[in-house]
């Protein structure tokens, strides 16, 4: 009825020609804006969006290199990268069952709720879960197959020796770069560099494909060290041993091929598992025997009397008058603890008088004193590359008062450290040729620089044979098979500028005497109880020689038997 | 036989408009296929809504226009119950409350509107036509504000917008006083800081974005960017079918559903853009044909409405995507994937044939 009425209706009302064109127009404007719009983007602006495009999926993706091995000098391995994979995850993404989420959870060793912490950090494109997974572990996390958690390939070091080269070795970071000891030192040959490749990645970060591999990850070079490993061990061993025992602070030693200044093994007690992440502290991470310098004592007497002996200004048995081991220069007063009136300057080794050394020092111009200390290589560092080596001290002699000349001669008043000494006794057991040292293996046989002339080195050396005979003042560090050339030292350590009761007890030597194969270097800190270089060192330095001569097979230089212990008392001294 | 019955089938069908649609729904498949990730659920189901919709497209075709006049105000008031029931009680799921649930399913009640709205106007136009007056236009106004106020409220502003359209394009061909249309408009621009005031956050940060969507490229910015990235990208000729990296790796959001078109443009570039626009031009300038040979005052309203809001469809989803327009959720007609806005839309088109077809019966 309405409808019909509306049909004859039909035509009253028609719509005005302007509206229906006004609408056109306006339909037409609209169409207009869309196509140019259309064409502006397609057309004119699309190179920017289309890079912008390839920007979102187009990646550069760093690939992991593959650190290198550092080896003993037979190839062993000191420390090793393995494969690993971290578990990382897209907040944004991730789409997990409760189930899933405590799965995961007991996969990564951590509580769900810490997990969900992490899941819910949505800021964030990329989250580490858990780093340095083993691959079979990750498997399983990968078999869980939960949206947005994905593997990435990195490398863990390990180190198969634990704590015996802790110190050596250093440790590397949770990026597998050096953080410390030969690990930094040698980062540029070790570190590999991380390869790129450019792959295509949907939103949540998945690789989807590989597009082209930009540039190889470049593997870093493999390292073979100086170091022995069984020498390492049986050092680590001894040393260990001697420091529980004698309740010392720390213990320090040092082997050397008397030959080629290789270093053929260094440690420290206390060390470290550095295959652990958690550092102990750093007086535990400390490689005492490169970064601690110490006031090395008598064991410096051997450079003192080199010298004297070059100069020509005394013979092995040239007499000093030692004064009954009192002696008072600038109104200080030097003393032995055993008092002799006189000792020839082959005794004042073995009896390590103090009175002896500083007159024969004395009869030195210090210029001429300090050139051979300085020849002898103290006062500056060993050239060892060892990050954070202290070179010691050696002061200018032109300010030396002749107090001070005096004391230098029996080691106090100049610091070295342990590396340094034993490198220093080169000149000893190569005819007065100081050898470079070093912690790689050396291939050629380096070149040394001859500080003393070969009858002085020779002369000194016998000395030093009679320090560990009976007489001497380290019967203790004789070697059944073996002649053995060697000092004591015990020095009074320094603490705020004093001398106090407390020692470092040392012993440097080489073995076999006749022709010195290896130089061994002991140092004890503040050793409880007996504290004498003889009695806390020389013993062990008498393990460890006799045994790595075995180890190497060094033909014997004396008759099995010839340990003889003296019937009295052994000899002390005083530095 | 089986000719008289598929003659009888068609008869209320007009066969040009069909063409164009068939090829848009046909278009919407395809690209679907793309952009579901090569889903075939995807494009059966939406191959399902199609169907759906065609059917009740074929119903009302075949309806007489007098019934369509009839349900007019029952449709307009359920339509008004059932979005007060929504503000009341409605399901709320992404912030909004728009679904109601009434035991057996979920509805949308604003849907119904898209439909409702125009054709309630329409319906009171055509009952004073002959005493139009200011006053008339005053009320059919507000048969237009009270369901948009309430959509847009819920808030659900592509719907609002569209239906807005819908309406105020009743108005115009109704013969809306130019004057009170420029007085309006002012009056709009005057208030708009009023209206800005009343848009929800997230609405307000849409309409920042437009002008300058990488200020927050992450957050809100992200759809726009990425369709422009998608459209952009598509350049002159497309990536290729099943070739576009935006979609296929995931960049582009909502990529079934109201940012289809990026998908469709970074495949088809500017060619393949030429294409749709025509095709949707030409079921415009159909619409526009049959409106100017409607017989009747409401059949003109009506058909001239459901063309612009085609038109208005189109435009505005194009324009978000393209980043001409701010993000509001309005699909691309006879594209996006989604049931219940292809079957308003096969409704409308439904009476568009109607009014095609039955006016010769009528008139004879």
């Amino acid at each position: 009825m309405n409808y019909a009425s509306s049909i004859q209706a039909t035509g009253l009302v028609a719509l005005p020609p302007w509206r229906s064109r006004l609408l056109f127009a306006l339909l037409l404007l609209g169409l207009c804006g869309l196509l140019v719009r259309a064409v502006y983007l397609q057309g004119i602006h699309n190179d920017f969006l289309q890079q912008q495009g390839d920007a979102r999926y187009g990646r550069v993706v760093d690939i992991s290199a593959h650190r290198g091995m550092i080896a003993d000098r037979y190839g062993d391995p000191l420390a090793i990268s393995t494969p690993v994979e971290s578990v990382w995850a897209s907040p944004q993404d991730v789409d997990a069952t409760p189930q899933q989420v405590k799965q995961l959870a007991q996969l990564l060793d951590m509580s769900p709720g810490e997990l969900k912490g992490r899941l819910s950090e949505s800021s964030r494109d990329f989250v580490y879960l858990k780093r340095q997974m083993p691959p079979e572990q990750a498997e399983k996390v990968v078999s869980l197959e939960i949206p947005g958690v994905s593997l990435r390939r990195e490398y863990r070091r390990y180190y198969p020796d634990g704590d015996v080269a802790a110190h050596l070795l250093g440790f590397t970071n949770i990026d597998d770069n050096g953080q410390e000891g030969l690990e930094l030192a040698l980062q540029g040959q070790l570190g590999g560099k991380a390869g790129s490749q450019r792959v295509i990645k949907d939103r949540r970060g998945h690789i989807v494909e590989d597009v082209a591999s930009i540039r190889a990850p470049k593997p870093g070079s493999d390292v073979q060290l100086s170091i022995d490993n069984r020498l390492q061990y049986l050092a680590y061993r001894e040393i260990k041993q001697a420091v529980e025992q004698h309740h010392a602070k720390s213990g320090s030693i040092v082997v050397l091929d008397a030959k080629t200044g290789e270093v053929l093994a260094l440690c420290n007690w206390p060390s470290y598992n550095p295959n652990n992440r958690s550092k102990p502290s750093l007086g535990v991470l400390r490689n005492r025997a490169l970064t601690d310098q110490f006031e090395p004592g008598s064991t410096m007497k051997p450079f003192t009397v080199a010298a004297v002996l070059e100069a020509g200004k005394v013979t092995p048995d040239t007499v000093i008058n030692t004064e009954n081991g009192v002696l008072t220069i600038d109104g200080r007063t030097i003393h032995d603890s055993h008092k002799e009136a006189r000792l020839t300057v082959a005794q004042v080794i073995q009896k390590s008088s103090n009175v002896g050394a500083s007159k024969m020092a004395l009869s030195l111009q210090p210029e001429a004193f300090w050139r051979n200390l300085h020849d002898d290589g103290f006062g500056e560092s060993t050239g060892s590359g060892f990050p954070g080596e202290a070179p010691g001290k050696l002061r200018d002699y032109r300010n030396w008062r002749p107090i001070e000349q005096a004391t230098m001669s029996y080691g106090n008043g100049i610091s070295v450290n342990l590396l340094q000494l034993a490198r220093a006794y080169t000149v000893f057991a190569n005819d007065g040729e100081l050898l470079p040292v070093s912690l790689l293996k050396e291939d050629v046989q380096p070149v040394g620089k001859q500080v003393y002339s070969a009858k002085t080195a020779r002369e000194v050396r016998d000395m030093l044979e009679l320090v560990v005979q009976p007489g001497g003042t380290a019967p203790q560090a004789q070697i059944n098979g073996y002649r053995v050339a060697g000092k004591t030292g015990t020095a009074h350590k320094l603490e705020n500028g004093r001398y106090v009761n407390h020692y470092i007890a040392s012993f440097i030597g080489m073995a076999p005497a006749s022709n010195p194969r290896l130089i061994v270097a002991v140092k004890v800190d503040d050793p409880s109880g007996a504290y004498y270089g003889g009695e806390v060192a020389g013993p062990v330095f008498s393990k460890v020689m006799g045994s790595a001569l075995h180890v190497l097979n060094v033909p014997n230089d004396a008759p099995l038997g010839n340990v003889m212990m003296p019937s009295g008392d052994i000899v002390r001294e005083d530095t | 036989m089986i000719r008289r019955l598929w003659k009888r089938f068609i008869q209320y069908l007009d066969p040009v408009l069909m063409a164009a649609l068939g090829l848009l729904v046909l278009t919407s498949l395809l690209v679907l296929y793309s952009a579901s990730d090569g889903s075939w659920a995807r494009v059966l189901s939406q191959a399902l809504n199609i169907l759906v919709a065609f059917g009740a497209m074929w119903l009302v075709a075949n309806m007489p226009l007098h019934y369509l006049l009839r349900s007019a105000v029952p449709m307009y008031v359920l339509g008004m119950i059932l979005l007060v029931a929504v503000a009341l009680f409605g399901d709320i799921s992404h912030g909004a409350r728009r679904w109601l649930n009434i035991g057996v399913a979920t509805v949308q009640p604003s849907e119904l509107m898209k439909i409702a709205v125009p054709l309630m106007m329409a319906w009171y136009f055509e009952k004073h036509e002959a005493t139009l007056m200011l006053k008339n236009y005053f009320i059919a106004t507000l048969l237009l504000l009270l369901p948009v106020g309430l959509i847009a409220r819920q808030p659900d502003l592509g719907t609002a917008v569209l239906i807005g359209a819908s309406g105020f394009y009743v108005l115009f061909l109704a013969g809306l006083s130019w004057r009170v249309m420029l007085a309006t408009f002012v009056a709009g621009v005057a208030s708009a800081p009023v209206l800005w005031s009343m848009l929800h956050d997230y609405q307000r940060h849409r309409i920042q974005m437009l002008f300058d969507p990488t200020q927050d490229a992450l957050g809100k910015g992200y759809h726009t960017i990425q369709g422009m990235i998608a459209v952009g990208s598509g350049g002159l000729l497309g990536k290729g079918y099943l070739n576009g990296t935006q979609t296929h790796l995931d960049f582009l959001p909502e990529r079934t559903t109201d940012f289809i078109f990026a998908v469709y443009s970074e495949e088809f570039g500017l060619i393949g853009n030429l294409i749709l626009l025509g095709l949707y031009l030409f079921v415009i300038g159909r619409g526009f044909v049959i409106t100017a040979n409607a017989s009747t005052y409401f059949t003109r309203l009506m058909a001239g409405s459901i063309t612009l809001t085609f038109f208005t469809y189109a435009f505005v989803n194009m324009g978000m995507v393209s980043g001409i327009l701010p993000v509001v959720g309005v699909p691309l007609p006879l594209i996006s994937y989604g049931g219940t806005s292809m079957l308003t839309l096969a409704l409308g088109f439904g009476m568009l044939m109607s009014i095609h077809t039955h006016k010769q019966l009528v008139k004879t």
